[in-house]
C-alpha cells in the first residue's frame, strides 16, 4: 500500500488553507483529495462579493478569494487529486478513493485532515408536508444552477429559512428578473448575518417573515402554492394564520450540516450540538492521527475563518507528525449557560497551545451580555459582550497561562444580558 | 392487432408483461404516467408477506403465499435485490396474542414457517421492541425487496423478448370491435384480442368503459418517515398485531439500501391521486410506532412520502373475465400483499388468458437480464477492472450513495431506462441519500441531456410538466 505523511479530505476552502499551511509548516508528502473537477468546492457558486475582509483586507467574490489560495498551493508544491471521491475511511487512516484514471485506490496516512465542509439540510429533515412536485431546491442547489450551470430555476420565488445562502439567493434571483415574494424563519430573529439581512432582503424590499413556517407545498407536476403559517414560541403553526403565496419555486435555507459519514465510518466520536467531530485543542479528533477542519468540523459564519482554522488544524496535525500526540490528560471546554457549543471542546492542561481560540456560539440573541470563562468556580476572564447573535460565531481567546496545569474542565457561559 | 394490452406497468402489469413475454405474443403496456412503477408500487412498505395474514379462503391468502414462495428465485432470475430479514409480530397483552393464535393456524395450515417467541426472547434479538411487547410471531422467511426495482427488471427483461411499453398513454376509450378492443390514448390507437385492467386506483375508470363495475375503488393513503442509513434501530420488520380497520398498522422495515421505514398510517381519500403527505397522517405514524417500540429516531429522518393503496369495497383481490365483456381481464384490488403476490397474479391471469388461447413459446424469450452494475458492491479488483475499461465507473456523481457516471448512463440507456431525474434515482438512487440530491441532482440533470440529446431545460424531474430549469441566465 502506498504511504503518505498527510491526506487532507476536501480541496475547498479548508482544505486548501489546511494543505497550504501543512507545507509551510515543513510537511512534504502530501495529497488533497478533491471530488469536483475544480479545487476551491462551494466558493466557485459563491459569484457574491464579501469574501476575504479578514485575510486579505479586501473584498473578494467567492471564486476570486478560491483562486488566491489555489494560487498559494500551486506555488507551495501541493499536489490535488481532482475528480477523486473518498470512499472510506478506516481508524489506522486507510483512506480509499476513485477516479476515472487510477481506480480504486488505497492509500495509508501519517495523519489525516477532514476537510469535507457541510450539506444543506433538505425538505425531509424540516418535514414539510403535501405533494412532491419540482421547484422545491435547497438555496445552495438553486446558485449552482444558476451561477455555475447559467440556469435560473424559476420566476416566482419564496424562500424558508434565513440562512445566509438563501439570503444571498433572494438577491441573486431578484437582480436577474425572479419575483421573490418573501422569506419566512421560524425562529422570532433572522439566522442570517446582520449585513445580509441590510443588503439581501431590505435594500430590495423583500419581506422577511419572522416566526413563520412553510406549512405545506402544493402542485403535481410543478410548484403552484405554498402555505405559510406564523409559529408560537414552541415553533408550531398557529392556526388561522394561514397565508397562501402562488409560488413555483421554493429555496429552503434551513440549516447547514456537516458530513460526518467517513468520520462515521473511522469511528470518530461526533458531538450531537456541532453535528462535527469532538476534536482538542489541535483539532485531532478521538481517533489518533485524525483532524477535522473547516465547516465539517462546525459551520463557520464567514469563510475567512474558516481559512483561518483550517490553518490551525494543519499547524496541530504538523506538530503531530513532529512530536506525536501531546502529554497528560485531556480536560473539556464545556457549553455554560446560553452556548449551544463550543469548538474545540477539550485541551491538554499539561501541554496547552501558545493562544487557543474556542469558537462558540449562542442560543438566542441577547444584549449587554457578559461573556465568563471560568474553570471549576475560578473565573479565568470576563468579557462584556454588547451583542450576542447565534448567526454570529463568536470567539474565546485562552492563552497558555490560562490553561496551564487546570484540573478542572473550562465552561463558557453567559451571564446577566438580555432581549 | 396486439393480442394483449396491459393496462398499468405498476408491478401487477410488470410482473404480467415478464411472465407474458415467454410467449410468441404481441403485448404492448399502457402507462398513463411519464415512468414506470409511479403509483402503488412506488410507494408502499416493500416487503414480501409470506401469507399468514390473509383470511382463509380468500385469493389473497392463495396468491399470496403462492407469489411469496417465487419471489426468491425471481429476484434471482433478474438481478433484483431480495433479504431476508425476517418479520415479527408483535402484541402487547392477553387480548393481542390471542390474534397472534389465529395467524399462527393460519401459518401452519398455509405451511408458512414461523417461531413463536416470548416478549423478553424477542426483545434479546431486537433490543428497541417496547416493554410492553408480551409475545412475538417470527416469520423468519419474510423478505424486503426494492419494489420499483423489482418491476423495472421485469419490464426490462419484457422489453427485450419484444413487449411495447407506452408511456404517458392514459387509456381515454375502450370499444368492442371485431376480434376485440380499441384502446385510444394520446399515443395512438391500440386494437387488441384481449385487454388486461391492471390500472390500480384507476381500475374502476377502466374496467367502467366496457361494463359498470359492481365495485368502487376507495384509496386509501399511507405516509412514511424514511431514516437516514446510518440510523438503522431494527433488524426485522416490526408489525404490531393487524387489525381489521387499521390493516396491518405502523410498522419499521429496514430497507434493502440501509434506510429504515416507519409507516404507514390508513386513511381513505377521495381524490386517488392525493399522494401528498399530512401533519396528522405523520402524527399517527409517530404516535403509533411507539407502541411496539423504543428508541425511534425520526429526527434522523430524510425524507416523507405516502402512497396510495388501490383498495376497493371488495375486499379480496379481483382477478377474473368481466362478466359482459369476453376478453377484458380484471386484476384489480390489489392492496396488501398485491406487491407479495404479483408472480401468482401474473399465473392467475396467465390461466384465464389460457383457457381462450394457445399461444406459442418463444424461442428466443430471454427471461432474465443484463446484471446491472452496482460498484458498491464490488471488490476494489472488479472495480478497477470496470474502471479500466470504462472510466465513468470511476467518477463517483452521488457522495451520499456513491453513484457513479457509470451507473447512471447504464441506467438511462438500457430498455425501459431512465429519461427523468426520479427515474434515475429510483433505479440506482442518486439522490436518494441524506442530502436528497442537494449536490448531484444538477450533475443528473447534465447527464440525462447529454445521454438523450436534449437541452437540460427540457430534463425534467418526474411527469411531463415537472420542469426543473426555468430559462438560460447565461452572460
Amino acid at each position: 500500500m502506498k504511504k503518505v505523511q498527510a491526506i487532507i479530505i476536501g480541496g475547498g476552502s479548508a482544505g486548501l488553507a489546511a494543505a497550504v499551511s501543512l507545507k509551510k509548516n515543513g510537511i512534504e508528502d502530501i495529497i488533497v483529495i478533491e471530488k469536483d473537477s475544480e479545487p476551491g468546492g462551494i466558493l466557485e457558486q459563491c459569484i457574491h462579493n464579501g469574501f476575504g475582509l479578514q485575510t486579505f483586507k479586501e473584498q473578494l467574490s467567492g471564486p476570486a478569494y478560491a483562486e488566491r489560495f489555489i494560487r498559494m498551493a500551486e506555488e507551495a508544491n501541493v499536489r490535488i487529486l481532482l475528480n477523486t471521491m473518498v470512499t472510506k475511511l478506516s481508524a489506522d487512516r486507510i483512506v480509499e478513493y476513485v477516479n476515472p484514471e487510477e481506480g480504486c485506490v488505497q492509500v495509508q496516512a501519517e495523519a489525516v485532515i477532514l476537510a469535507v465542509g457541510c450539506y444543506e439540510r433538505p425538505r425531509g429533515g424540516i418535514t414539510i408536508t403535501g405533494t412532491r412536485p419540482s421547484g422545491i431546491y435547497t438555496a445552495g442547489q438553486a446558485q449552482r444552477y444558476l451561477n455555475i450551470d447559467g440556469y435560473m430555476v424559476g420566476k416566482k420565488v419564496f424562500i424558508l429559512g434565513s440562512g445566509d445562502i438563501g439570503l444571498i439567493m433572494a438577491r441573486r434571483m431578484t437582480l436577474e428578473g425572479a419575483k421573490v415574494c418573501g422569506v419566512a424563519e421560524i425562529m422570532p430573529y433572522s439566522n442570517g448575518l446582520p449585513r445580509n439581512m441590510k443588503q439581501c432582503l431590505e435594500d430590495f424590499d423583500i419581506p422577511l417573515y419572522l416566526s413563520h413556517t412553510v406549512t405545506e407545498v402544493f402542485g403535481k407536476d410543478r410548484l403552484e402554492k405554498i402555505e405559510v403559517m406564523e409559529v408560537d414560541e414552541n415553533r408550531n403553526p398557529i392556526p388561522g394564520t394561514e397565508q397562501y403565496f402562488d409560488v413555483d419555486t421554493l429555496l429552503l435555507s434551513v440549516g447547514l450540516i456537516p458530513e460526518n459519514h467517513l468520520a462515521d465510518q473511522a469511528g470518530i466520536r461526533m458531538d450531537p450540538a456541532t453535528k462535527g467531530p469532538v476534536v482538542d485543542d489541535r483539532y485531532m479528533t478521538s481517533v489518533e492521527g485524525i483532524f477535522a477542519c473547516g465547516n465539517g468540523l462546525h459551520v463557520h459564519d464567514l469563510v475567512d475563518y474558516v481559512s483561518l482554522q483550517a490553518a490551525k488544524t494543519a499547524e496541530g496535525a504538523a506538530a503531530y507528525l513532529k512530536n506525536g500526540k501531546p502529554q497528560g490528560e485531556l480536560r473539556s471546554i464545556r457549553n455554560g449557560n446560553q452556548v449551544s457549543y463550543c469548538v474545540p471542546a477539550a485541551f491538554y492542561p499539561n501541554d496547552p497551545p501558545e493562544k487557543l481560540t474556542v469558537y462558540f456560539r449562542v442560543r438566542t440573541p441577547m444584549d449587554n451580555a457578559e461573556l465568563v470563562i471560568r474553570s471549576g468556580d475560578t473565573v479565568i476572564r470576563k468579557l462584556k459582550k454588547q451583542k450576542l447573535l447565534p448567526s454570529v460565531m463568536e470567539e474565546a481567546l485562552l492563552l497558555q497561562k490560562d490553561l496551564s496545569g487546570l484540573t478542572d474542565d473550562i465552561t463558557i457561559e453567559i451571564t446577566e444580558g438580555g432581549k | 392487432m396486439y393480442d394483449i394490452v396491459i393496462i398499468g406497468a405498476g408491478i401487477t402489469g410488470a410482473m404480467l408483461s415478464w411472465k407474458l413475454s415467454q410467449y410468441a405474443l404481441r403485448v404492448a403496456v399502457l402507462e398513463k404516467e411519464n415512468d414506470i412503477a409511479e403509483g402503488a408500487t412506488m410507494a408502499n412498505s416493500a416487503v414480501v408477506h409470506t401469507g399468514y395474514d390473509p383470511e382463509d379462503g380468500t385469493l389473497k391468502a392463495e396468491l399470496n403465499v403462492k407469489g411469496a414462495q417465487q419471489y426468491e428465485t425471481i429476484c434471482q432470475k433478474l438481478h433484483c435485490s431480495y433479504h431476508t430479514v425476517g418479520a415479527y409480530i408483535a402484541a402487547c397483552g392477553p387480548e393481542e396474542e390471542k390474534s397472534l393464535d389465529v395467524l399462527a393456524a393460519r401459518a401452519v395450515a398455509r405451511g408458512v414457517p414461523y417461531d413463536d417467541l416470548s416478549g423478553d426472547e424477542a426483545r434479546k434479538r431486537e433490543p428497541n421492541l417496547s416493554d410492553q411487547v408480551t409475545r412475538v410471531l417470527d416469520f423468519y422467511t419474510t423478505a424486503v425487496i426494492y419494489p420499483w426495482e423489482v418491476a423495472e427488471a421485469c419490464l426490462e427483461s419484457a422489453c427485450g423478448n419484444g413487449t411495447e411499453l407506452h408511456l404517458n398513454a392514459p387509456c381515454r376509450s375502450i370499444t368492442p370491435i371485431d376480434g376485440g378492443y380499441l384502446v385510444k390514448t394520446p399515443k395512438g390507437d391500440f386494437r387488441t384480442r384481449y385487454v388486461i385492467n391492471a390500472a390500480g386506483v384507476h381500475a374502476e375508470e377502466i374496467h367502467n368503459m366496457v361494463a359498470k363495475a359492481a365495485w368502487h375503488v376507495t384509496p386509501r393513503k399511507g405516509e412514511y418517515y424514511v431514516l437516514d442509513q446510518d440510523a438503522q434501530p431494527i433488524r426485522h420488520i416490526i408489525f404490531p398485531v393487524p387489525s381489521k380497520e387499521k390493516g396491518k398498522g405502523v410498522l419499521a422495515i429496514p430497507t434493502v439500501y440501509g434506510n429504515t421505514l416507519i409507516g404507514p398510517n390508513s386513511d381513505f381519500l377521495d381524490d386517488p391521486d392525493d399522494n401528498g403527505t399530512t401533519d396528522a397522517g405523520l402524527a399517527y405514524v409517530r404516535s403509533n410506532i411507539s407502541k411496539t417500540l423504543n428508541n425511534i429516531p425520526l429526527n434522523r429522518s430524510i425524507r416523507t412520502f405516502a402512497g396510495i393503496r388501490p383498495t376497493t369495497t371488495c375486499p379480496d383481490f379481483i382477478i377474473e373475465e368481466v362478466e359482459g365483456a369476453p376478453h377484458f381481464i380484471d386484476a384489480v384490488s390489489i392492496e396488501s400483499p398485491g406487491l407479495a403476490s404479483s408472480p401468482a397474479i401474473a399465473d392467475k391471469v396467465i390461466e384465464i388468458l389460457l383457457q381462450s388461447m394457445q399461444p406459442e413459446r418463444n424461442p428466443d424469450a430471454n427471461m432474465t437480464r443484463k446484471a446491472p452494475v452496482v460498484l458498491k458492491n464490488l471488490s476494489a479488483e472488479e472495480r478497477n477492472a470496470l474502471i479500466r475499461e470504462n472510466p465513468a465507473y470511476g467518477r463517483i456523481i452521488c457522495r451520499c450513495e456513491q453513484i457513479s457516471e457509470g451507473e447512471i448512463i447504464d441506467c438511462i440507456r438500457k430498455p425501459c431506462g431512465a429519461h427523468t431525474v426520479k427515474g434515475v434515482k429510483k433505479r440506482v438512487r442518486p439522490g436518494m441519500g441524506r442530502c436528497q440530491g442537494g449536490f448531484c441532482e444538477p450533475k443528473v440533470v447534465h447527464i440525462l441531456a447529454r445521454e438523450l440529446g436534449i437541452s437540460p431545460l427540457e430534463v425534467v424531474y418526474d411527469s411531463e410538466k415537472s420542469y426543473i430549469l426555468e430559462r438560460e441566465n447565461r452572460v
